[in-house]
């Protein structure tokens, strides 16, 4: 079962919590990587990563640099979950 | 036809490294590009790293780090047969380094050849020579990683010139004199991922280096811990019986994030990048020398190596501290 947008983004707080310390509540759907969670671009990639493994999509580099925000990434995992 | 006598096993007799005396601190460079000491410490780990002098060459370097490793070796340089000197930023293709080197060591008339698996380069001379050893083509190996990344790096790069700094380090290998003792290389995990090879590569003899950071980030943290595992399991060691993880210095959360996944703890990952910076082939062989002055590794102490860089090679082992 395909799953839902709060359920990605209650996935990805997990992820961001565990990868970059950011406690879980403030991983809001529009943080800004860089700016609001002072997210680097490694820990971009190690969060595409764990995401992949999470949910079962890939998300390449060049893709990576095109989401900026929370909301961008739950957009791109929703629509590409097989 | 007859064959030469096989040894029991090979093992490493000891360790030596050489650093430039040239110091160069974040602050430093921070002086002279757009960057910090905060932003580097941040994303690769490293606080200061050597420089060579103008005039230091890889072979310089090799000469220094493997004269340490024969004295703490108690081998005469009679007994050498074998000289590999890994690198992949020799001022000149032709001569080798590892005759130059065998040559100014006093080592007369020995097999010398350079091996270029990158920063993996010292992982793989150390499978050759355990292998030359046991079958018996070589009695005792001389193995040096030695590197001069700062003639190869473009100094207006703030991507990798915060990175890639000089050094070399050394093992002598011999053989497991007695049958009953237990060999201290264990089998090299390795292999390499050519389709990616252009994500680090220098274009031509005219170009500096280009890394792509996030890509290898990727590689890195995500296709080498199970290589790491495996030379583990064939070894017969358990992680957690692992006295300490000495991957290529590569990047300080690269390794952390490896380290991570293998489930070895924080403080039995060497992390020698913090001074040394990245020093490719090197890095290896300098941390192991470093840690064992500083009475960090002792005797009989199992420890996990894992090469890995351009070309993306890679290689794995198990050794035995000597």
């Amino acid at each position: 079962m395909a799953l839902t947008e709060q359920e990605i983004l209650a996935g990805l707080a997990e992820i961001i919590d565990e990868i970059a310390g950011v406690p879980a509540d403030e991983v809001t759907p529009d943080k800004n990587f860089v700016d609001d969670l002072d997210i680097d671009s490694l820990s971009m990639v190690e969060i595409a990563v764990a995401a992949q493994d999470k949910f079962g999509v890939e998300i390449p580099d060049d893709q990576l640099k095109d989401l900026k925000t929370v909301q961008d990434v739950i957009t791109y995992v929703h629509k590409n979950a097989s | 036809m007859r064959l030469p006598q096989p040894a029991a096993g090979a093992r490493i007799l000891a360790f030596g490294g050489y650093q430039p005396d040239n110091v160069v601190t974040n602050d430093d460079l921070a002086a002279v590009m757009d960057t910090s000491d905060e932003w580097i410490r941040s994303r690769v780990g490293i606080a200061s790293r050597r420089i060579a002098g103008p005039d230091e060459t890889v072979a310089d370097m090799a000469v220094a780090a493997a004269g340490k490793a024969i004295a703490g070796s108690g081998v005469s340089v009679s007994d050498i047969d074998l000289v590999i000197v890994a690198t992949c930023s020799t001022e000149a293709p032709i001569p080798n380094a590892s005759a130059t080197v065998a040559s100014r060591l006093g080592i007369v008339a020995p097999g010398a050849y350079d091996l270029n698996a990158a920063c993996a380069g010292f992982c793989y001379g150390l499978a050759n020579a355990s292998d030359a050893v046991r079958a018996g083509t070589a009695r005792h190996v001389l193995v040096i990683g030695s590197e001069k990344m700062s003639a190869w790096v473009d100094p207006a790069d703030r991507s990798t010139r915060i990175i890639f700094a000089d050094g070399a380090g050394a093992a002598v290998v011999g053989p497991v004199a007695d049958p009953a003792d237990k060999p201290g290389i264990g089998p090299v995990v390795w292999g390499s991922n050519g389709d990616l090879a252009d994500k680090i590569h220098i274009k031509d003899r005219t170009s500096f280096l280009f890394q792509e950071g996030q890509a290898v980030f990727r590689w890195a943290t995500t296709e080498l811990y199970p290589m790491a595992l495996e030379a583990c399991q064939r070894a017969g060691v358990r992680p957690e019986d692992l006295a300490a993880f000495v991957p290529h210095q590569a990047n300080l959360r690269i390794i952390e994030s490896i380290a991570r996944k293998i489930g070895v703890p924080r403080d039995r990952l060497a992390d020698d990048i913090i001074h040394a910076g990245n020093t490719s082939s090197a890095s290896i062989p300098l941390a192991l020398a470093r840690m064992t002055e500083r009475g960090e590794l002792h005797a009989g102490m199992p420890v996990l190596l894992l090469g890995f860089g351009a070309g993306m090679c890679y290689a794995a082992q198990v050794v035995t501290v000597p």
